[in-house]
């Protein structure tokens, strides 16, 4: 039910995302790699290749508090669903930005 | 292939570049202009170069190599060689096609878009994005000049400074006392001298008896100041003492020659005095009239452009960000998001801004860590922080939160470096 939504949210975004929006949620996109850096090996797992599902799956659990989190979930809070579905769909899309 | 046959016979010559000094910007691309290979300018060449295929990019940096502050209080502390922290710039040439050019920025003519070298010769841009950093207020702290730091380290831009500090340390003998003086609001690192008083701790307690690290702050509260706090006593007892602002703790005069530090009531005369003096942008900044008199820079926080000359953004140390803190992880993504409203505006397109993160995790021993997470918006004319976001890592956590944050620390460090020089 739950994976039901996200994966609705990710797909609704994903489909009328105005280009706008898409330079912004690519712009947002592009802090995660700092840590997660598609580039190197590092004890930060890189995003490149997870579906968007997952990774924005994750992160509302993170904003909510239901998944235990070093920093992410100071971070995640930061953020609305909408936004966090939006990088998710971005960085899902691209592997890495 | 995002070069030109000519355009890259003409890169691979880096001697062609100087011999030429007076380049103008090309009739078809434009040309953006980077002051600055640090954090912010060599992270805003490369999203330049993701947004725009063919921009030229032009990067001015008088160093051959960045060394960087985040990690140089790793080495004061003796964890690892300053070689560690150096970041060249042959992969934004050779892979991402930045022009770098050796030499300063002496002068900036906002009106006639174009940056005096200080070798000579101009270069002319369609937008200027300036990231020089801070530079340090000499003779503030009474005595405080360029010679009292070849005495008295500051080590607040790494390099030289950084491995006088870590050899004066090494001089230290048993029961003496490490000064390090902290100046007040703005200043660039915010947590850096309180993790640079952990790992001289770590430094002192391994190797000698009954040191002291004293912190004289002119300020009244710090950054991460419980989860300083609760670690330097978990790790090191009483070694490490702060004094406050309110407790007279501003340093307000030096003397070199004489190794004394001076409050406004009280004398010390350390082993060691590292004196961290108050700063500014970076001088070319401030000089081309691009900063306030508080000496930083005012600027729209939705591009970061200069509210004080169009169609220059500044980003990183020199910028006054509202809330995001002087750090590297600022300018990273300043820059990026300066980058992409250059890409925009020069493609005559809307931009639309994002919100913002800072990252900043100090080590207080090699194995313990802590951190602070800020997420910023754009409000009321400023970058301010989230509500309900953000904040330090929970106090009185088990071992294992802190080792883990310092290896987390570690990848940050990989990670923000291949974001700005490459892997
Ligand atoms: C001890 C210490 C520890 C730190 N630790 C951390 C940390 O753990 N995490 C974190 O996020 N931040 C940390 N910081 C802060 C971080 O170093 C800065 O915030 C960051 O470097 C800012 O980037 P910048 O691009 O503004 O300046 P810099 O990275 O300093 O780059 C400025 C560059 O501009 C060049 N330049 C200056 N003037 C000119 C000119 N006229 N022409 C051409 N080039 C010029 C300089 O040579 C330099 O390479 C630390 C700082 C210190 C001092």
């Amino acid at each position: 039910m739950r994976s039901l939504a996200v994966f609705m949210a990710v797909m609704v975004l994903a489909a009328a995302s105005p280009a706008r929006a898409d330079g912004q949620a690519r712009l947002m996109a592009e802090t995660c790699t700092v840590c997660h850096s598609p580039e190197i090996h590092s004890p930060l797992p890189s995003l490149a290749g997870r579906p968007a599902g997952d990774i924005l799956r994750v992160l509302l659990a993170f904003r909510d508090g239901s998944r235990p989190a070093s920093i992410m979930d100071r971070i995640a809070r930061g953020y609305s669903r909408e936004e966090l579905g939006a990088i998710a769909g971005e960085l899902g899309r691209k592997g890495a930005p | 292939m995002i070069l030109s046959l000519t355009r890259r016979a003409l890169l691979g010559g880096g001697a062609a570049l100087l011999a030429a000094p007076c380049l103008s910007a090309g009739a078809k691309a434009a040309s953006v202009v980077i002051v600055g290979g640090g954090f912010g300018g060599a992270t805003a060449a490369r999203s330049l170069r993701r947004a725009i295929p063919d921009l030229r990019i032009i990067l001015v940096e008088p160093h051959h190599l960045h060394v960087t502050c985040p990690g140089s209080n790793a080495v004061v502390g003796g964890l690892g060689p300053l070689s560690r922290l150096e970041h060249g710039y042959d992969q934004l040439r050779s892979r991402f096609g930045v022009e770098v050019v050796r030499d300063s920025v002496a002068a900036i003519e906002g009106d006639a878009r174009r940056v005096r070298l200080l070798g000579g010769g101009w270069i002319a841009y369609d937008r200027l994005i300036v990231s020089p950093g801070i530079d340090l207020l000499w003779n503030e702290i009474e005595g405080y000049d360029e010679a009292a730091a070849a005495v008295m380290p500051h080590a607040w831009k790494a390099g030289g400074q950084t491995a006088l500090l870590r050899r004066r340390l090494e001089a230290v003998e048993d029961g003496g006392v490490v000064v390090i003086a902290v100046p007040g609001n703005p200043f660039r690192c915010p947590p850096g001298p309180y993790e640079r008083a952990g790992l001289i701790a770590w430094h002192l307690s391994r190797t000698r008896r009954g040191c002291k690290v004293l912190i004289l702050d002119a300020k009244d509260s710090f950054s991460k100041q419980a989860l300083f706090q609760e670690g330097w006593a978990a790790l090191y007892g009483d070694m490490v003492e702060w004094v406050s602002g309110a407790g007279n703790g501003r340093v307000v005069r030096v003397n070199a020659a004489e190794g004394w530090v001076e409050t406004d009531f009280d004398r010390f005369t350390p082993a060691l005095a590292n004196i961290i003096p108050p700063q500014s942008a970076g001088r070319v900044a401030v000089a081309a009239g691009l900063a306030d008199a508080g000496g930083f820079c005012p600027v729209d926080p939705a591009t970061f452009e200069s509210r004080r000359m169009p169609g220059i953004h500044v980003i990183g140390d020199a910028c006054m960000a509202g809330e995001m803190p002087k750090s590297a992880s600022s300018a990273n993504n300043q820059a990026k998001i300066a980058a992409a409203a250059v890409a925009a505006s020069l493609a005559g397109r809307d931009f639309a801004t994002a919100k913002a993160i800072n990252v900043c995790y100090s080590l207080l021993a090699p194995d313990y860590a802590v951190s602070v997470a800020g997420v910023y918006e754009v409000a009321g004319g400023r970058r301010a922080g989230v509500a309900g976001a953000g904040g330090i890592s929970p106090l009185g956590a088990d071992p294992h939160v802190h080792k883990a944050e310092a290896e987390y620390a570690a990848g940050w460090y990989a990670g923000i470096c291949a974001d700005a020089w490459g892997a």
